[in-house]
């Protein structure tokens, strides 16, 4: 173990960790919002229900999204400082931005909407659940321009001996940035949806609430379906992107060892990294890789071989969270679809294997995106900035083992006690259910 | 004007900013245990800070990220030299937050009185490290071409302790004052006591900084250079004073408006007398960090000075929209109406 080591480690627990809450965060936010607007244009006081009910398990895991936030972005400089003053000059501007456009707007917001209920006409309350989700949605986008800079550096001169920017537009404009941004958040509804359909169906499986569960799961499959699909659409867009603009993450993803044309894709396959070689290469559609990236069965694919070792990604993980990722997304868009289909067939709630199997499927989006970020960072490797700095480079000089350490030890400690916690809190209201009865006679009954 | 004053104005106003906003929610929040007699008033207290800490907070995340986009050098070893004290700052600040929204989600005394603590301490640990690291950016840091030569307790030496205690009794009589404002009755009456009582003390502690920074610090210099500069301790001590004047005349409001002014101007007077370095060096000043040797290119800092002159005055304008709206004091009867409160 060294300094680098312990830094990726800890870069690796804190930013996981962040992003179990933050797809929910930007789907339910969505949800809740379609919800109330529904409220306030039928006045149907079900739909109000849900806002409340989806809204506080949204807080809940809200709040961690917020807090773990704070050290995305000082962790930065505490733990990669080379890195921050070498591309400072650009990396920092996506992130000033996202501060002054998306999180002032989102926590004014969110504040006035939790505690706006009667302060404010209720067309105006829906409008601030919008604008907060809005807002979740545009720091996305924000930080995923600055996490495509990293995995596809444009728009910057190497001048003064750092990266300097020359042109903001060609930034704010990276196709990277922007499919991942599509990716990211398409999957962060499907989270939501598979979320709010798993605790629909816990319900369901109890009888209770009927009516309630059935129009959530409902509108949820609709909304994971459409989602689902997204992600496979952008997702495929995202690997013709990675094939042009980062040959070694994609030959990795794949596993192709020799440089050719019209590369076949096998279904069974065990990279051996040893021996630069595939150990079992078996049921194979001839020219599928060619064809994902590039759309064109000819195209020619580099191979890990025509690349020097040390700038290699690791190739096992990296294949395998590709894998897995591929696989358990097809897996969720089967499910969505089964979900739509279902929930309109007049057995659908007393088919328990179904309903047991949705409320199984709650952690599946989870560990999908977390496959995703493994892919997305390990495939970048041995490059911070691909082809431009190496990860080595970036950590911090000044900062010693004892430091990072006993950071490392801290950071999973505290975030395993919260993390226990918060889960502990949206089980226990995921599992009381709505409040019963008129919206009126909840509030006074809540006296503490 | 060149465009690193710009930047070095507005990073000194958005610290200036966050320490005003924050320091009323920090102070609030470690005084609760003194000031709440039962639940309801801890709740009283949590809901008069809760629909705008979170936002308060981000001007925080701004000042990062304006530190990081406009002096990029200054934010990669500010950042990792006070690495610890840093650390102890974000646990700080997850834990305050994760609070608030925990605190009332289960019943139960044990529950309760372990966030109540947390809350305290959450709140309290982040106005003295602010207070110990402003000391330390106030002093300089002892940093070379070979990188920084110390260690978090080279932060915890008397000048950066003193800062911290500063900061924590400016907070500690702002967040009363905030509790004051924004509660009725028995509560309001006794955080108004609180914050005469605190307000000795702030007192005494700001005119041993003040006289201590002319020996500990070289942010005089600049002062005498251009004289002018002397309005801005002139400012703090007026509204200090201030701060003691309305809370004779029983005036919560006004004498929190004091406050506010009063931590502003402290910042100021501090920054003022830093310019231009942003962390002086304490080996040889050729290593300071200042504006221009840390700073962004022309080009990055004209990008950000466009986005800042665009949307913060939208963001103020909307913060100040939603204070209007939550203007009045909480009182029970909020508690019981809004089902979603803390």
């Amino acid at each position: 173990m060294d300094v680098l080591t312990l830094s990726r480690l800890q870069f690796a627990v804190t930013t996981m960790f962040h992003f179990i809450f933050v797809p929910l965060t930007l789907g339910l936010s969505i949800f809740t919002a379609w919800l109330e607007t529904k409220y306030v244009r039928t006045g149907d006081e079900t739909y109000l229900r849900m806002t409340k009910f989806w809204g506080k398990l949204f807080l809940i895991n809200f709040a961690l999204g917020v807090v773990t936030g704070i050290t995305q972005e000082f962790q930065f400089g505490m733990n990669w400082a080379e890195y921050s003053r070498y591309v400072g000059d650009i990396f920092g501007a996506p992130l000033a931005i996202e501060a002054t456009l998306a999180f002032f707007m989102e926590s004014v917001f969110i504040g006035l909407w939790i505690f706006g209920w009667g302060k404010i006409s209720k067309q105006l309350h829906a409008v601030t659940i919008w604008i907060a989700a809005i807002a979740t949605n545009l720091s996305a986008l924000l930080i995923l321009l600055a996490n495509g800079w990293m995995q596809r550096p444009v728009g910057f001169v190497l001048r003064n001996g750092r990266a300097e920017m020359t042109d903001f537009i060609a930034v704010a404009t990276n196709p990277y940035g922007l499919i991942k941004f599509m990716h990211t958040l398409t999957s962060g509804y499907a989270l939501a949806g598979f979320f709010v359909m798993g605790i629909s169906a816990w319900h369901l499986l109890r009888k209770n609430e009927t009516e309630f569960f059935v129009g959530s799961f409902k509108t949820a499959a609709i909304f994971a379906l459409w989602s689902s699909l997204l992600v496979g659409m952008s997702g495929d867009f995202h690997a013709v992107e990675i094939a042009k603009v980062q040959p070694t993450k994609f030959a990795a993803m794949e596993s192709v060892w020799d440089t050719g044309r019209r590369v076949p894709m096998h279904l069974l396959l065990v990279p051996d990294e040893a021996n630069e070689r595939n150990g079992v290469e078996a049921l194979s559609i001839p020219a599928m890789v060619s064809m994902l990236a590039f759309h064109d069965p000819d195209a020619e694919i580099r191979g890990l071989k025509s690349f020097p070792k040390e700038l290699r990604p690791p190739v096992l993980p990296t294949f395998l969270s590709f894998r897995l990722m591929v696989g358990f997304g097809t897996l969720m868009i089967g499910l969505a679809l089964a979900g739509v289909v279902l929930s309109r067939w007049r057995y659908f709630t007393t088919f328990r294997p179904f309903l047991l199997i949705m409320v199984a499927a709650i952690p599946l989006p989870y560990l999908t995106i977390q496959l995703g970020w493994l892919l997305a960072e390990l495939g970048r490797q041995p490059w911070i900035v691909y082809g431009v700095l190496k990860t080595s480079e970036g950590v911090s000089k000044s900062v010693d083992m004892l430091q990072v350490g006993g950071s490392l030890f801290g950071f999973t400690l505290l975030y395993g006690l919260l993390g226990a916690i918060d889960i502990y809190l949206l089980l226990k209201y995921a599992k009381k259910g709505p409040d019963k009865g008129r919206t009126g006679m909840i509030q006074t009954r809540e006296v503490a | 004007m060149e465009l690193q004053i710009t930047w070095f104005v507005l990073w000194a106003v958005l610290w200036a900013v966050y320490f005003m906003l924050d320091g009323f929610v920090l102070g609030t929040g470690f005084l609760s245990g003194i000031l709440a007699k039962s639940d309801t008033e801890k709740r009283l207290l949590i809901n008069a800070v809760g629909p705008v800490w979170d936002g308060n907070e981000v001007w925080l995340i701004t000042a990062g990220g304006a530190t990081f986009a406009a002096f990029p050098t200054t934010y990669a070893l500010m950042f990792s030299y006070m690495y610890t004290a840093l650390l102890l700052l974000l646990f700080s600040l997850i834990v305050r937050g994760v609070s608030f929204e925990f605190r009332g989600k289960v019943e139960g005394p044990a529950w309760k009185q372990g966030w109540d603590r947390a809350i305290m301490i959450s709140s309290f640990l982040p106005a003295l490290l602010f207070g110990v690291a402003f000391g330390n950016i106030f002093e300089g840091l002892p940093m070379d071409a070979a990188g920084y030569h110390g260690s978090f307790l080279t932060l915890l030496n008397p000048y950066g302790i003193l800062t911290g205690l500063l900061f924590v009794c400016l907070f500690a009589v702002h967040g009363a004052l905030y509790g004051a404002v924004k509660t009725v009755g028995d509560l309001s009456a006794r955080a108004f006591r609180l914050a005469k009582l605190l307000w000795m003390p702030l007192l005494l502690v700001a005119v041993i900084f003040l006289g201590t920074t002319a020996y500990a610090t070289r942010l005089y210099g600049n002062y005498l250079a251009a004289p002018v500069l002397f309005l801005l301790p002139v400012v703090a001590v007026a509204a200090l004073v201030g701060q003691q004047y309305y809370m004779i005349r029983q005036q919560p409001l006004k004498a929190f408006a004091a406050s506010c002014v009063t931590i502003v101007a402290v910042i100021a007077t501090g920054v003022a007398g830093l310019f231009p370095n942003l962390i002086p060096s304490t080996l040889d000043p050729a290593y300071s960090l200042t504006i221009f040797n840390s700073s962004s290119s022309q080009y990055t800092l004209a990008i950000m000075t466009g986005v800042a002159v665009l949307f913060v005055p939208i963001v103020i304008a909307y913060k100040i929209w939603v204070y209007r709206i939550f203007r009045a004091p909480v009182t029970e009867r909020d508690l019981l109406e809004n089902h979603e409160a803390y």
